[in-house]
């Protein structure tokens, strides 16, 4: 009986050929959305839960100034502040090559040690200590203001050596930056950091592109018992309720998804169009379906002729768009996810495409067989041999 | 007990809100191994008799009982198992698919019972053999005459080993030597291999060819 299928699915290949192809690219239009979501998502997904961020309470692009620094580490139960603030410059060499650089001050590595460590680092000039706390390899990038330190995966992908001098053009803060990469970092099993970030001195930014201003952009918080972050995130956005510069606080986690909400209603737009186009498929593969098989009827009369029941021509048939859809569906979510995953997309160095949406896609793309098949195959079996017989085609 | 026995068969087709009556309380017995022929003119519903004896078509009214089974209380995939068991069709226009070689084309009513694919080869040859079609076996339909795409038909008919089978007219798109190949074929399913043969045909010739001949018109036995 399966080989009935495939041969009548083979009776008509262009056609056959065709409405796999559309079935294909909507279904990898599909996963590509739903990969964007992922990535989304998976970048919201990047904070810690354990760890509060403090930024300004109009805006994320609003700077704070440095000086908060002190008060927030005097609360009780804050272990640790350190500052980030976005860079966004661009490798003129690869100006469509986005990748994420920050600002960090000398606390930062500490604190985030359990999510990237320091693979590899140039020795210093002047053999210096390093202050209590910091790892001994961070020597020359704390002894040298442009230095910086570069996740293994983008010094890759860049093809930089350790000890170069690099350049970017600055976007936020304009004019022509140059670091010399004084160290590698890669992520730590189960951290949340990707190793694909140039990370820089807080000082080099304030005094090249702050002009000297003690700004910064985002206070991240380590605390003593997370239990209490609800708390000292109150006590700390109270702290400064009165200033020109008032904070809104809340754990890292909470941070990463608002800055995807940044987005509005993009998640919801994207799905909606991704079921369009599943929905626009469907009527095109049902209309497909029906044409085939009403190609065949006295075909069909024949087989229940012989004595195929209603049933079996029901499945041959259903089966028959399956195959297409599922075909298709399989191709397109699969070029998906091997052909996306790992490329960049706007401020994510990477997207993501996780398991569960391809396989959404694939069951998107069975049930699109089934559906599809349905109303041709009801037909079919409901036909009366006589009809079937008499029609000429 | 007659081995086909229609009894007092009506069957009423309705065409938008009229009413038409193709057969009209119609009575009629073959016995087992009989060769009969169903002659008549058109609309006289000699291919609607045909299609109630093979269980594709359902009466209005009346008792339709074919080797046994009253056919007319048969539905659904009951029936179809009925008729892959018990009828072997053969079509005016051969109506073979055109996807298939004639060996798969043999093969197809074998698909619905379970056997191997070995078995299943084995007995389509041999049915192709018998219509002595063996050499174009992998031949598509679009690659044979007239002629032997019936030929192919008959051997389809009759690969499931059918008591009874069932011609509408399987000689009227032939030319004449083809059609006289066609009905010696079926003079010797009848003779050699007892089949039960009702044909339907326009062709006196043809009709000469069977052991009794039924006149209809208009929906009832004029002869």
């Amino acid at each position: 009986m399966f080989h009935l299928v495939l041969v009548n699915l083979f009776r008509n290949k262009l056609r056959t050929v065709l409405t796999l192809l559309s079935v294909l690219v909507a279904l990898f239009l599909y996963s590509s959305l739903g990969a964007i979501l992922d990535t989304l998502q998976a970048a919201s997904d990047s904070g810690s839960r354990e760890r509060l961020a403090t930024r300004h309470a109009i805006a994320l692009t609003n700077f704070l100034p440095y000086s908060y620094k002190q008060r927030i580490a005097q609360i009780p139960g804050v272990k640790r502040v350190c500052t980030q603030v976005w860079f966004g410059a661009r490798d003129p060499q690869d100006r469509g090559g986005f990748f994420t650089q920050f600002a960090v001050d000398n606390d930062f590595w500490p604190m985030y040690k359990k999510d990237i460590r320091i693979v590899e680092a140039t020795k210093p000039q002047v053999a210096l200590g390093v202050p209590a706390g910091q790892d001994p390899k961070l020597a020359a990038y704390l002894a040298e203001r442009p230095a910086c330190i570069v996740g293994v995966g983008l010094m890759k992908k860049k093809n930089w050596k350790l000890g170069q001098t690099i350049h970017l053009d600055g976007t936020i803060f304009p004019g022509t930056w140059d670091f010399v990469i004084r160290g590698t970092y890669d992520k730590q099993p189960g951290g949340t950091w990707d190793n694909e970030m140039l990370l820089f001195r807080q000082d080099y930014l304030v005094e090249k592109g702050l002009k000297g201003n003690e700004l910064t952009g985002v206070f991240k918080l380590e605390l003593n018992d997370k239990s209490q972050s609800a708390a000292i995130a109150r006590q700390v956005d109270a702290m400064f309720e009165n200033s020109d510069n008032a904070t809104k606080t809340e754990s890292e986690q909470a941070f990463g998804a608002g800055f995807v909400s940044m987005f509005g209603n993009v998640p919801f737009a994207l799905r909606m169009i991704g079921f369009a186009v599943v929905f626009t498929i469907l009527v095109i593969s049902a209309n497909t379906m029906v044409m085939s098989v009403r190609e065949r009827t006295s075909e069909i009369g024949v087989l229940k002729t012989l004595g195929f029941s209603d049933g079996s021509i029901f499945g041959m048939i259903v089966a028959e768009a399956a195959i297409i859809t599922t075909g298709g569906g399989l191709i397109g979510a699969l070029l998906a996810k091997f052909g996306l995953e790992g490329k960049p997309l706007a401020f994510i160095p990477q997207m993501v495409i996780r398991w569960e949406t391809v396989f959404t896609a694939i069951a998107i793309a069975v049930l699109l067989g089934a559906v599809s098949g349905f109303i041709p195959a009801w037909q079919a079996s409901r036909l009366r041999i006589v009809d079937a017989l008499r029609r000429v085609d | 007990m007659a081995w086909v026995d229609i009894r007092d068969v009506h069957k009423v087709y309705e065409r938008d809100t009229q009413k038409v009556t193709v057969l009209d309380g119609l009575s009629l017995q073959i016995q087992e191994g009989e060769f009969v022929a169903l002659m008549g003119p058109s609309g006289s519903g000699k291919t609607t008799l045909l299609n109630l004896i093979g269980g594709i078509d359902q009466p209005t009214s009346g008792d339709l009982v074919v080797a046994g089974t009253n056919i007319a209380a048969l539905k659904g995939a009951q029936l179809a198992k009925w008729r892959s068991a018990t009828i072997g069709y053969i079509f005016q226009l051969y109506n073979l698919m055109p996807v298939l070689t004639a060996q798969q084309n043999v093969e197809l009513p074998l698909m619905l019972y379970k056997m191997s694919g070995a078995e299943r080869k084995k007995r389509a040859s041999f049915a192709l053999e018998l219509v002595g079609l063996a050499d174009r076996s992998t031949h598509y339909p679009r690659q044979l005459s007239g002629g032997q795409e019936q030929r192919v038909a008959i051997a389809r008919a009759l690969v499931s080993d059918p008591k009874l089978l069932l011609a509408d007219e399987p000689t009227g798109d032939l030319d004449r030597k083809s059609g006289e190949e066609i009905l010696q074929l079926l003079e010797r399913l009848n003779r050699e291999f007892k089949k039960t043969i009702i044909m339907v045909t326009h062709d006196p010739h043809a009709a000469e060819r069977a052991h009794r001949l039924v006149h209809l018109d208009k929906g009832v036995l004029t002869a």
